[in-house]
């Protein structure tokens, strides 16, 4: 940080927060005067001021461009974020899910009013459907945690119908945290499924854990690891020779579209995360979309709604007597993310069947390039090839002081967004890069330029500058301790 | 392929650095029968103008809210967003980036969801508030569940004027735990007792204001009661745009309050995405779902802003963390966080005032037409109305006049015979007085 008399950094500006910028009286939206009414209030006026702050529009807008200007997005940087599918936005995407026909209709217009959004659910559904082979889809889950809790309530549903208990479900130690909050969320108990040194489920572990109360197998493949479960056949047979059903998560989808379908895996139930591998944007953390394929074992305890095709139209199913199926009841309001699903369904069709499996093919070779050309600085955790990312684990940063943290700090300082870190729990220090198809060969020559050179600094012994990274952001490391300690979670008027 | 990068040179030049003599080699640890040689059966690539050809044509289909008279609600609201709320959301800034994991390149959305934080706060009237949920009906199944975990019980009781999707997805969402729902039944008249129903088994009972039917209770003795035995009170609003006109929730005594904010700064999108806002006493902080964004310093002693209180959620706790959340509603947030700055005090006060004084005329219109009765007598902008017909006939005949006319009850509720005469009706600042006399006298002809 450079002494300045503003505080600012060059065109880095300090920016209060709006509570502290309360101009009393001014507003950014002119309203009329409403009319003058009896109130129908049943006298629960609202007493005193609210505390909200006075801002007029210009003050408004700089203050979040400013905001946007401590903010990274894929737009801004390459964003290596293993896991998490940081793949380019197109705004086509955007500009169609902002048509009045699209994003100006209410969930409960007659639906002779909505016919044409209720066919573009029916179209999204169909290509996810054909995508994955799968008979059926639940559109409504919001993201993929909430995919995860959809797929298995339908797993309790269908165990429950077969008049069985079954309260285990297996989970590898490798799996996002999502799959045991969300077993538990069910009413599962969770039991860890170990690894083996070629970075895969323990078969052997995992069969000798199967049996008449184990109601899943859920697993990520391919898996948090970057690599395809290569006996993953195998492994459903002997999921459902034991009565149980196969979860596959689907957050490393983008790796296998249009190469791969999950049918063909023997898979029974997967969610699909709209906003990583159908571009949709993450906008700092949501909304997303979790539409989850079903097997036809699944496929009566789908959540509602459903849309349906007959002579007469597109038609919402509602209610569980119109359905003739035994669905698990409605997880979300309305009718799922649609807005999402027009972004997706933008993405599709824009890709098509021959894009999207080029897509996926190039996210492979890119991470495969990372993994080539970075095992001889870094150490790659398992032999290659790999599928849409590279998992490297601290080894090659032995001795040397630094730590993965530090290293991905240091990334920031360059200009990159750091790769996933401590993450997958089954190798130590991890450093997961997951580059997708929407970066050029270019990008990915820089960026491995600039990780070996700092493999090598790290080697040469610059711990110090590491620990001290990044120094080239709105702001260097943050104390979470102290936040945590003693939470301060919102703005409180100081004392008079 | 606009969206990829690679050509097929640098295609070629990354297979020989591997050492790989094809892409297809790099999948062969995909098990041979599953792999396919050929792209699915589904169109191929298409240009920008196709595409938007192909949107424009199922936009067509649609009738625009915005296109005629509109009336209706039932938790998705019609308001005007300021243009400067589409405009600051779509910079790629905020719009491409991931869930702030890294404070020190994501203070902008830190910063931002603290203030929102903030914002849920001071208008529920409650301490603290989160960095959002899906939507309030998963926001209401959400808070159920914490105050289960509060109180060590397992008794939930919700309210009959409780939005029938909040009800559903609350009973749905909690019926493989050992909680045990009891949702009453719908309460179009306000005559529900459940001052009587609260016990010391009891959880939480969870009830909305204004009510699905419109009605706007005071809560206290509710409350009262509740605390009296030891259970937490759930409020539920669908509408936050009341808030600025009613007495919030956090005043009346409510222990949780979850709220569905897509009326601030976000379109109705039909129905999703959803912004599900939650607010609670900083007692029970460590029992809330979702993420939070912490105030902490920097190395240099700079303010700035981190996740924080991770340790209750599932990538620390897993099969422990107090949801499975993980991806929620940030995007959403941001527009209704800038809607809500650009109105401030004055402006979201105002906001409410427009919105209740449209709702009070167009239902002194409504109410002089013959057999027409506004059920509630207290209410903000939406009200339910006892028609001398079936309610879904008369919006499907009104839909074929060129207006949305509110939303039938029966939608919800098919096999309660006594609600299918209900229709409910909202207005917000966007009702015109000529709206509202096309809506009148449409509805007089098809009662006719």
């Amino acid at each position: 940080m450079i002494p300045t008399l503003s505080g600012n950094q060059g065109l880095q500006i300090e920016e209060p927060l709006i509570f502290e910028q309360d101009s009393p009286g001014a507003s950014g939206v002119d309203l009329p005067d409403a009319p003058a009414i009896d109130d129908r209030l049943g006298g629960l006026a609202r007493q005193g001021r609210i505390g909200l702050p006075g801002l007029a529009e210009p003050t408004v807008v700089r203050h979040y461009t400013r905001l946007s200007q401590k903010n990274v997005g894929i737009d801004s940087v390459f964003y290596p974020l293993g896991s998490c599918t940081m793949k380019h936005n197109p705004r086509l995407n955007e500009k169609l899910a902002r048509l009045p026909g699209l994003a100006d209709i209410h969930p409960f217009q007659p639906q002779g009013t909505v016919q044409g959004a209720l066919e573009l659910i029916d179209t999204c559904a169909h290509w996810l459907k054909t995508l994955t082979g799968m008979p059926a889809i639940a559109m409504s889950p919001a993201a993929g945690a909430h995919g995860e809790f959809c797929g298995l309530m339908t797993i309790r549903a269908a165990i429950g119908a077969r008049g069985e208990t079954r309260p285990r479900i297996l989970v590898p130690e490798s799996a996002h945290g999502t799959n045991p909050a969300s077993a538990a969320a069910c009413g599962f108990s969770v039991d860890p499924i170990p690894a083996t040194a070629r970075g895969r489920v323990d078969v052997a572990a995992l069969k000798a854990k199967l049996g008449p109360d184990v109601a899943a197998l859920m697993l990520t493949n391919p898996n948090t690891c970057g690599l395809f479960e290569d006996e993953i056949l195998e492994i459903a047979a002997a999921v459902h020779d034991a009565g149980g059903y196969f979860y596959c998560d689907g957050a490393n989808y983008n790796a296998i579209v249009g190469r791969v379908r999950v049918a063909d895996l023997g898979v029974d139930v997967m969610h699909i995360n709209l906003h990583k591998t159908f571009s949709t944007p993450h906008g700092g953390g949501g909304p997303g979309a979790g539409p989850t394929v079903l097997s036809q074992a699944l496929a009566p305890f789908a959540p509602l709604p459903a849309v349906v095709h007959d002579a007469q139209g597109f038609r919402l199913i509602e209610h569980a007597a119109q359905s003739g199926a035994m669905p698990v009841g409605r997880i979300k309001g309305y009718h799922g993310q649609f807005g999402v699903f027009v972004r997706a369904l933008a993405y599709m069709m824009s890709m098509g069947a021959d894009g999207l499996r080029q897509a996926s093919s190039d996210a492979v070779l890119n991470a495969n390039y990372l993994l080539a050309e970075l095992s001889s600085d870094l150490s790659a955790s398992f032999e290659g090839p790999c599928m849409h990312e590279a998992l490297f684990d601290d080894r090659f940063l032995k001795d040397s002081g630094v730590s993965t943290l530090d290293f991905a700090k240091a990334l920031i300082d360059e200009g990159f967004h750091p790769m996933t870190m401590y993450f997958p729990l089954v190798v130590h220090g991890a450093l997961l890069m997951e580059p997708t198809e929407t970066e050029s060969k270019d990008t990915l020559d820089r960026f491995i330029a600039t990780v070996r050179g700092l493999a090598r600094r790290a080697r040469d012994g610059a711990a110090e500058s590491f620990k001290a990274a990044p120094v080239l952001t709105p702001r260097r490391r943050l104390d979470e301790t102290t936040a945590a300690r003693t939470p301060v979670l919102r703005w409180k008027p100081p004392a008079a | 392929m606009r969206y990829l990068p690679l050509t097929e040179a640098d295609r070629q030049a990354m297979l020989a650095a591997i050492g790989a003599s094809s892409t297809d080699e790099l999948f062969r640890d995909v098990p041979a029968a599953a792999r396919r040689g050929q792209p699915v059966d589904l169109p191929f690539h298409a240009g920008e103008m196709e595409v938007e050809a192909r949107f424009a044509a199922m936009a067509a289909k649609n009738m625009a809210a915005g296109s005629v008279p509109f009336f209706l609600g039932a938790g998705a609201y019609r308001h005007h967003v300021p243009a400067t709320v589409d405009a600051l959301i779509q910079r790629g800034e905020f719009l491409t980036s991931y869930t702030p994991y890294q404070p020190e390149v994501s203070q902008g959305t830190l910063q931002y969801l603290f203030e929102f934080q903030t914002q849920v706060a001071l208008i529920t009237g409650m301490e603290v508030a989160n960095a959002s949920l899906y939507d309030a009906a998963t926001a209401c199944a959400e808070a159920a569940a914490m105050a289960a975990r509060i109180t060590r019980r397992k008794k939930v009781l919700l309210s009959g004027d409780l939005h029938p999707h909040y009800r559903s997805v609350t009973v749905s969402t909690l019926q493989f735990t050992d909680i045990a729902v009891e949702a009453l039944d719908p309460d179009p008249l306000g005559l529900e007792d459940l001052l009587g129903r609260v016990d010391s088994q009891t959880a939480c009972v969870m009830v909305q204001n204004p009510g699905f039917f419109g009605r706007l209770k005071d809560l206290t003795a509710l409350a009262e009661e509740c605390h009296a035995v030891g259970a937490l009170l759930v409020v539920a609003v669908a509408e936050p745009v009341s808030l600025g006109l009613v007495t919030p929730p956090g005043a009346m005594g409510a222990d949780i309050v979850v709220a569905e904010g897509q009326a601030l700064g976000n379109a109705l999108n039909f129905g999703g995405p959803g912004l599900g806002l939650f607010a609670t006493r900083e007692k029970y902080l460590r029992q809330m779902p979702g993420r939070l964004v912490g105030q902490t310093v920097d190395a240099d002693g700079r303010r700035g802003w981190v996740l924080t209180l991770s340790t209750r959620e599932q990538h620390i706790r897993r099969e422990k963390a107090t949801s499975n959340i993980c991806t929620n509603s940030g995007l959403c947030a941001l527009a209704f966080s800038i809607h809500l700055s650009l109105l401030g005090e004055e402006g979201f006060t105002r906001l409410a005032r427009l919105n209740h004084a449209r709702a009070v005329t167009l239902a002194g219109k409504l109410a002089r037409l013959p057999g027409v009765k506004v059920l509630p007598q207290s209410f903000f902008n939406e009200f339910a109305l006892l028609l001398p017909k079936d309610a879904a006939q008369v919006a499907d005949a009104l839909a074929a006049r060129s207006i949305l006319g509110g939303v039938p009850v029966s939608r919800f509720y098919p096999t309660y015979p006594e609600l299918a005469e209900v229709l409910l009706v909202a207005a917000t600042e966007t009702t015109s007085e000529a709206d509202m006399d096309a809506f009148a006298a449409a509805l007089s002809e098809v009662l006719q």
